[in-house]
């Protein structure tokens, strides 16, 4: 058995473990939740350590039989795409348990099932990247819907059913048009001789695809992958969610789920469809710079403070596919270190903001006030998960966001000029807020809430430290990313842009 | 060019004293603020060492550099984390360092009583690190980690006292404008990679003469905007006024000596883009002209005297933004202006907190005045500067300032006129505005309130201020002695051969700025020091009075064109995601659920009907089966 | 005699049986006219029985009036469990399915 496959099992055999707890022992069962989950992220790192950085096909392979009639397989194995991903994800659930440790209280069920649903939904997270097999991707890509929605339904606050419901259909739209393209690709493949739903295999079938099918076929993915992301004008799901959900949920969502939709746009879109994504990429950079400007704009505006993150990412979210369509090994790698970098400044403001929200019991920003003085040890983090969502330089967001900007304004100067505003509007989008929950003078109703406890220091304590650590040195990260990324640029067909003025003399 | 090992300490002291003050919390209130001030003092001595290795190795082989680490290397796009120290880098090292330390020292007695002391010292140590890897970054974007940098910790010293929300205001805008400013360097950057392929001074400077002239003046425009963000140039100045808020150690450190300076550093150090881009260099000077009059009128109508300082800084950097635009004959008196204004400003804004630390904490010059009496320290150390920056010989101004206005009338022709026209105009009306300063506080009548007792502030602040202001007494001399740092900065910005024409003789030239001095300070004698000054502001005055203190008009033109329309923006964003993006998600969902509405009323519940339609159903199937096989 | 005199018969007793069931009210005689359809068709089985010589449709017939039989004994049982709950056998009586 593949180590990748036992790394996906480990946090299913957790929701076995919690399963046969009884359920009146929430202690016990909290801990054996962030005990399997803390194994997973040591094995995690276990297996990024093992990789090997330089060779560009796939690594940890598992191929089993599965569906032989349709040539469907369980196939497993990952890429330094993949890689970064799975370990974004892994790195993340314990910390998301570890700080929302009381998040599974005022639940519809009882806590039992909130860490069941986490636990499977990490598996599912560690397969859905894994997954080589596009059936398999699939089946998985859906499967995932159903915990985050019990999770939104069933442990968020607010108006916790619709938002799930909307999140669900939103979702299974996308999932059907993908669906159907799914089936194109299988009809395709079987016409050209070899039916087969690998991804290393499947990548050769565009010389045999005519333009329009290619096309058609890009598109169900595409925009499936885009409300997952999301993309303008499909995101309208992502600010409800994030706000109806537990801070810990709307962590796997946005910081995790949402980067199935980017992953997939490399992995499937550019990779099996490379003269459709040709065909689309000036559409998408548009789209993605609406995302940038927009999604600052409604987070300036915002009055929420989780609609409030919901929306930067939307911006952010912006900023990962205008790399990933810049075609260049800069904008890919900085694409993919953003949806890392991402994961992680987006958990910080959340579960700071989760804190934050708890205490107050309000998640209104206006009714905070004056925070730094009460509790400066939780201001200090809120202050530093902002920095790094406006991309500071010296945080990781910051190498990210300008691999993006550089890789884009090669090929695209446009974009990236229009999208560099966002950098201002960033600055207004976390410096407002922050001036109203944390300045000022303590507005009434702030003056009592405690500051950070032990157990919550150690939670955020690790996610701070990615963020400084990458962003000085991001090396160890790029390592795993460039040559995946540089092969998916070759095999699509694009080279880098040689410097415009220096070129040939 | 020959590496050295240890300038990395340059920036490690500092940061590790930022970080133990941080993140050593309460611990640290006791012995923080020595800790940090040791650090500043020991990069200072490692600065100073530099320097030595520096002095003893010939001319051509002074520079030094350090690669510590590959940064970010994607495909072309290769950026080691590697400092330069060179003969324009180290003058700024000495000045971060030197200047800084002596504001920790300051400081120390200054924020006394301060319950957050510590963190003030954390971040000031923050800030020199991050000033001086700005300095001495080898390329684009290691200086851009330190451009944002001291923008951070700009942003939290001047909102150090963040509870009053006016303040908390300030930093806000002093951090937004910058990174209009930080755009423009984002831009630079990428134009530099896309053209040039690469973002090193050393690569750019390289490749430089094989480009076009068009990709070299947008590179330099959008330093242009970098620098103006940076250092409070026209068009992105109406942040600095505000950022008096910070405490005034602050003022005098990064909102005087240092950070707002980094603009002249960034035109200086791209001298190979600005010297093959005419159009930019042009559009250097007419913002440093601009701003040198903008700042110095602002100056006239201030009563606060922070505010006053703050717009001469200004005005002050306008002058060396102007230079800077000159080209290579202006490069070193760019940057020696910036060094001689380094002493007396920073001398000056710690005078004006020594005055406020007598003053409980008054600012308003209107509630001052004779307090040579109480603070001849003070009086005479804010004498050197004043004399300084007004351009008396042998003060350090006037050497570097005369050497700008005679550079400005040796640029030729219309130009020439213009621009030294314009300087010579700023040194009037600096004349003017800082002998209001002075006779305000120090020599007219007192018009303070009962409460007021000033007194000479002790010796852990006046003796910094004395070190400084002996700066701005000798500083000039040394530096123009057998043109010492023009020869000093030659290898680096290249040749100061004399081969302009001098459109006016030097003589000329400084008989005619300080007659122009003397002018301002003639006005500034009559209306106040022989005339009584109303302790509070009088209203019934002249339009361009009125406009002159607001700032003529700043944050009124930003407001109307930038804010509002932005606000606007928002609204309309908003308002089109709730009812048209969202609005046609939810029409998609009320069309399911109204067509269902419709479709319902037809299950009447009776069997009856149903029956009906199956046989309805069958008849017709039966029919269409009859029809199609025919 | 022409099989296909059967069939015009067994068409008439199915459209007498299936316009009896949309148009009549009484459960019982609702009943009766399912009867008459399924009558019907035990006729056109037969009668296609003749007419191919196989014993197919005979065999068919057969489970026609098995299952026929089932049905009149839970059907009758039905409207009689109606009849004693509400005093009524009309058919539109019966219309909870929509609530």
């Amino acid at each position: 058995m593949s180590s990748l496959v036992t790394l996906g099992l480990l946090p299913l055999l957790g929701a076995l473990l919690v399963g046969v707890l009884p359920s009146e022992n929430v202690l016990r069962i909290k801990q054996a939740a962030l005990g399997t989950t803390f194994l997973t992220a040591i094995f995690g790192i276990y297996i990024a350590t093992k990789f090997v950085a330089n060779d560009t096909a796939l690594q940890f392979i598992e191929k089993n039989e599965w569906i032989p009639s349709f040539a469907i397989n369980f196939s497993v194995g990952v890429d330094g795409l993949a890689l970064v991903l799975i370990l974004m994800s892994v790195l993340l659930t314990p910390i998301v348990i570890l700080a929302g440790w009381n998040e599974s209280e005022g639940g519809r069920w009882s806590a039992k099932v909130f860490y069941i649903l986490i636990l499977v939904l990490e598996t599912m997270m560690i397969g859905v990247f894994a997954a080589t097999d596009v059936f398999l991707f699939y089946v998985i890509f859906e499967a995932m819907l159903i915990p985050v929605y019990f999770l939104i339904g069933g442990y968020g606050s607010g108006e916790r059913a619709a938002a799930a419901v909307k999140f669900l259909l939103y979702s299974l739209f996308g999932g059907l048009l993908m669906l159907a393209s799914i089936i194109g690709i299988y009809v395709v493949s079987s016409s050209a001789g070899h039916a087969s739903f690998d991804i290393t295999e499947l990548a050769g079938l565009h010389t045999v695809m005519s333009s329009t099918t290619q096309n058609f076929l890009f598109l169900g993915f595409f925009i499936a992958f885009a409300i997952k992301a999301p993309l303008w004008p499909l995101h309208t799901w992502l600010p409800d969610a994030a706000q109806a959900g537990t801070p810990g949920t709307s962590v796997l969502l946005l910081g995790v789920l949402d980067k199935v939709g980017t992953f997939g746009m490399i992995r499937f879109c550019v990779t099996i469809f490379p003269d459709a994504s040709k065909t689309f990429t000036p559409v998408i950079i548009v789209l993605s710079v609406i995302s940038i400007i927009y999604g600052a704009f409604l987070a300036i505006r915002a009055t929420d403070l989780k609609r409030l993150i919901a929306y930067t990412s939307i911006s952010h979210f912006g900023f990962i596919t205008m790399g990933i369509f810049a075609m260049t090994t800069q904008g890919h790698s900085g694409a993919t270190l953003y949806m890392f970098n991402h994961g992680f400044s987006t958990a910080a403001l959340f579960i700071v903001g989760g804190w934050m929200i708890a205490r107050r019991g309000s998640s209104t920003i206006a009714d905070f006030g004056g925070l730094q003085r009460v509790t400066p040890v939780m201001a200090w983090m809120f202050f530093i998960a902002g920095m790094s969502s406006l991309a500071l330089p010296g945080l990781s967001s910051f190498v990210s966001e300008f691999l993006v900007l550089v890789g884009t304004y090669t090929r695209y100067p446009v974009a990236a000029v229009i999208a560099t505003i966002g950098i201002v509007l960033a600055a207004l989008y976390i410096l407002i807020p922050v001036q109203r929950t944390l300045h000022g003078p303590t507005t009434p109703g702030n003056e009592n809430l405690p500051d950070l406890n032990l157990r919550e220091k150690i939670a955020i304590a690790p996610v701070v430290a990615v963020i400084v650590a990458l962003g000085f040195y991001p090396s160890p990260l790029l390592n795993i990313i460039n040559p995946a990324s540089a092969h998916v640029i070759e095999s699509a067909g694009f080279t880098d842009p040689a410097p415009t003025e220096i070129a040939g003399k | 060019m020959s590496t050295s090992s240890s300038l990395v300490y340059l920036i490690a002291l500092p940061l590790f004293g930022a970080a133990a003050l941080l993140l050593g919390g309460r611990r640290t209130d006791k012995w923080g603020h020595f800790l940090a001030t040791a650090m500043s003092a020991s990069a200072f001595g490692v600065g100073l060492y530099q320097l030595s290795q520096m002095l003893a190795r010939p001319t051509e082989e002074r520079a030094v550099t350090q690669k510590l680490f590959s940064w970010i290397a994607v495909g072309n796009f290769n950026i080691d984390a590697a400092l330069l120290l060179d003969q324009l880098s180290i003058c700024f090292v000495l000045l971060i360092t030197g200047v800084g330390t002596l504001i920790h020292i300051y400081s120390i007695s200054y924020m006394a009583h301060d319950e957050n002391r510590r963190r003030f010292f954390a971040y000031l140590n923050l800030f020199i690190a991050a000033m001086l890897l700005l300095v001495l970054g080898n390329s684009y974007l290691n200086l851009y980690v330190g451009w944002e940098g001291v923008g951070l910790a700009s942003y939290l010293l001047i909102g150090f006292w963040n509870q009053k929300p006016a303040y908390a205001t300030a930093s806000k805008k002093a951090f937004v404008m910058n990174r209009v400013g930080d755009m423009g360097l984002s831009f630079a950057i990428m134009i530099a990679f896309a053209t040039l392929g690469t973002t090193t001074f050393a690569g750019i400077a390289d490749v430089a003469p094989r480009a076009s002239e068009g990709a070299l003046t947008a590179i330099g425009i959008m330093l242009v905007v970098a620098a103006a963000g940076k250092s409070a140039q026209f068009p992105l100045q109406a942040w600095l006024g505000d950022a008096m808020a910070g405490p005034t150690p602050v003022s005098a450190l990064i909102h005087a000596a240092t950070m707002v300076t980094a603009g002249v550093y960034l035109i200086v150090r791209s001298h190979f883009i600005f010297d093959l881009a005419p159009t930019a260099q042009l559009v250097v000077v007419i913002v440093g002209a601009i701003t040198l009059i903008f700042g110095a009128l602002i100056g006239t109508a201030k009563d606060d005297i922070k505010k006053a300082l703050a717009a001469s800084t200004m005005s002050q950097i306008g002058y060396m933004i102007l230079a800077a635009g000159l080209g290579p004959v202006g490069y070193a008196f760019a940057i020696m202006h910036l060094l001689t204004h380094g002493f007396f400003k920073a001398s000056m804004f710690l005078g004006a907190g020594s005055v406020m630390h007598g003053m409980n904490d008054e600012v308003n010059m209107r509630k001052f005045g004779n307090l040579r009496k109480f603070m001849p320290i003070t009086f005479v150390t804010f004498g050197f500067g004043y004399l300084a920056i007004i351009g008396v010989p042998p003060f350090a101004g006037f050497y570097s300032k005369d050497a700008i206005i005679e550079t400005a009338f040796n640029a030729g022709g219309l130009k020439g006129i213009l621009l030294g026209g314009a300087a010579l105009l700023g040194a009037a009306i600096t004349a003017f505005y800082m002998s209001r300063v002075m006779i305000l506080t120090f020599t007219s009548k007192a018009r303070w309130d009962d409460e007021a007792h000033p007194h000479e502030s002790p010796a852990l602040m006046w003796v910094p201020i004395a070190i400084l202001s002996f700066g701005s007494i000798a500083s000039g001399f040394l530096f123009t002695r057998g043109h010492a740092l023009v020869n000093w900065l030659e290898p680096i910005v290249g040749g100061h051969e004399g081969n302009h024409e001098e459109f006016l003789a030097p003589m000329v030239v400084s008989a005619l700025a300080l007659t122009a001095v003397a002018i301002g300070v003639a006005i500034a004698l009559m209306k106040y020091q022989f005339a009584d000054v109303a302790p509070v502001a009088p209203v019934d005055v002249s339009a361009l009075t009125r406009l002159v203190r607001n700032d003529l008009g700043q944050d009124a033109f930003n407001e109307a064109v930038f804010m509002r329309p932005g606000i606007a923006l928002t609204e309309l964003a908003q308002k089109a995601d709730e009812s048209v993006v969202d609005g046609a998600v939810r029409g998609v969902g009320r069309l399911a659920t109204g067509s269902g509405s419709v479709l319902r009323r037809s299950q009447t519940g009776f069997a009856r009907s149903y029956a009906a339609f199956i046989l309805i159903g069958a008849v017709i199937l039966i029919a269409g089966i009859w029809v199609v096989t025919q | 005699m022409n099989p296909y005199n059967y069939l015009y018969v067994s068409g008439l007793l199915f459209t007498i049986g299936a316009v009896g069931v949309v148009v009549r009210r009484n459960a019982i005689v609702v009943f009766m006219c399912v009867e008459l359809m399924l009558n019907a068709a035990n006729l056109a089985f037969v009668t296609f029985s003749r007419i191919n010589g196989t014993l197919d449709g005979q065999v068919t017939a057969f489970f026609t009036m098995v299952v026929a039989a089932c049905e009149v004994v839970v059907g009758l049982a039905i409207i009689v469990t109606i009849y004693r709950s509400r005093r009524s056998a009309s058919v539109d009586d019966a219309s909870l399915l929509k609530r």
